[in-house]
């Protein structure tokens, strides 16, 4: 089955992984900006790893047939220190109009700080003045739930956010339906040990229905794989799910969300072959 | 055609039972180490899984999310006022 992964760190990954994915049948990913594993020491630094996801990662991907689309933000982890993350958001329009650049992403929480607040608030304003669309990072484990909340209430707050414009990503069992509930689009990122299992993701659309939900890898340089959107498939199909139902989760919603973007341009496999 | 509940049930019943059996060796584990007792008593996740197991222990509807709350710092509605967000315009 042909699949979008709609959250996958290909830069921390090696090019063995894109011919994986192809074999797998992804045929495009999307990647947001998210933290190095270190703190970086400038803006510059990031203006280089903006380079890196809007100019080679294209083409590293293309090698194999897989389009490649990104983000661009400073991520929560980093917004803690809020004069570098300005110097960052000060960089991010030069980015934004880049052919593979979906929006702004991946803004978020990490530990739920005053300052992560402030910068977030600063990155949904720059995405609503250039009329972007926002992937959000929720925080990990015991923040989840706190950070989930704190960020819905801020999307809320500022009038010119239309939900179907905003993809609340790494939901989980507690937090799926507030941001359903509030029309926006979901990502279930399929971490076995800290996030979600295929198994967990294939009960919460069997609880939730298939409308705006999307199951991701967000493979990393962390623990992580990079084709688990793969066995999200297999999971469905063992509990007898239909392929259109299955379809509509890793392709059809992906591709609904990324088309309000005027620069994702993506020739379907599927028109190809029909 | 999705599975029936007895499907379900035989499907995944080793899975759980293997699940279940992981948890118990893994505080068997904990128990067996060295060190102090008194320690693990203090810290608030042993707190955390007691109640996770007395909710796995009980009749429920949506346990998966009843445990992720456990987990979870609460959520203060009024955390807008707390940080003072108005003073930060840049």
């Amino acid at each position: 089955m042909y699949y979008i992964d709609p959250h996958n760190h290909m830069v921390s990954r090696v090019t063995d992984d894109y011919e994986r994915l192809a074999r797998a049948g992804c045929v495009a990913v999307s990647e947001p900006a998210f933290w190095a594993g270190f703190d970086r020491g400038s803006a510059e630094s990031f203006r280089d790893y903006f380079r890196h996801l809007t100019e080679f990662e294209p083409k590293r991907a293309a090698q194999y047939g897989i389009k490649h689309y990104c983000w661009v933000c400073i991520n929560a982890k980093e917004a803690e220190n809020v004069s570098l993350a300005r110097e960052v958001i000060a960089i991010l329009p030069e980015f934004l109009d880049r052919p593979n650049c979906l929006g702004v992403g991946e803004i978020g929480l990490n530990k739920n700080t005053r300052n992560e607040a402030i910068i977030f608030l600063e990155q949904v304003d720059l995405a609503a003045r250039h009329n972007e669309l926002i992937l959000v990072h929720t925080p990990h484990l015991e923040d989840k739930y706190q950070g989930t909340r704190m960020i819905l209430d801020m999307l809320r707050g500022d009038s010119r956010i239309r939900p179907e414009k905003v993809l609340i990503d790494h939901v989980e069992e507690h937090t799926i339906r507030y941001a359903l509930e509030e029309g926006y689009w979901v990502g279930m990122t399929l971490y076995p040990v800290t996030k979600c299992t295929p198994q967990r993701a294939a009960d919460m659309v069997e609880m939730y229905g298939t409308e705006r939900i999307m199951v991701n890898s967000a493979g990393d340089w962390g623990p992580s794989n990079p084709l688990a959107v793969t066995d999200f498939i297999h999971e469905m199909r063992m509990r007898g799910h239909s392929e259109e139902t299955i379809r509509k989760i890793v392709y059809e919603n992906p591709l609904a969300f990324f088309s309000q973007c005027p620069r994702w341009q993506f020739e379907s496999p599927l028109a190809a072959t029909a | 055609m999705p599975l029936t509940k007895k499907e379900v049930f035989e499907r995944y019943f080793l899975e759980l039972r293997c699940k279940l059996l992981d948890a118990a060796a893994i505080l068997d584990r904990i128990r067996r180490a060295p060190g102090d007792d008194e320690q693990l008593r203090n810290d608030p996740r042993i707190g955390q899984l007691r109640r996770a197991l007395e909710v796995l222990a009980s009749e429920r509807t949506n346990y998966a999310e009843e445990i992720q709350l456990i987990f979870s710092r609460p959520y203060d509605p009024d955390w807008q006022q707390k940080f003072d967000l108005s003073a930060t315009n840049p």
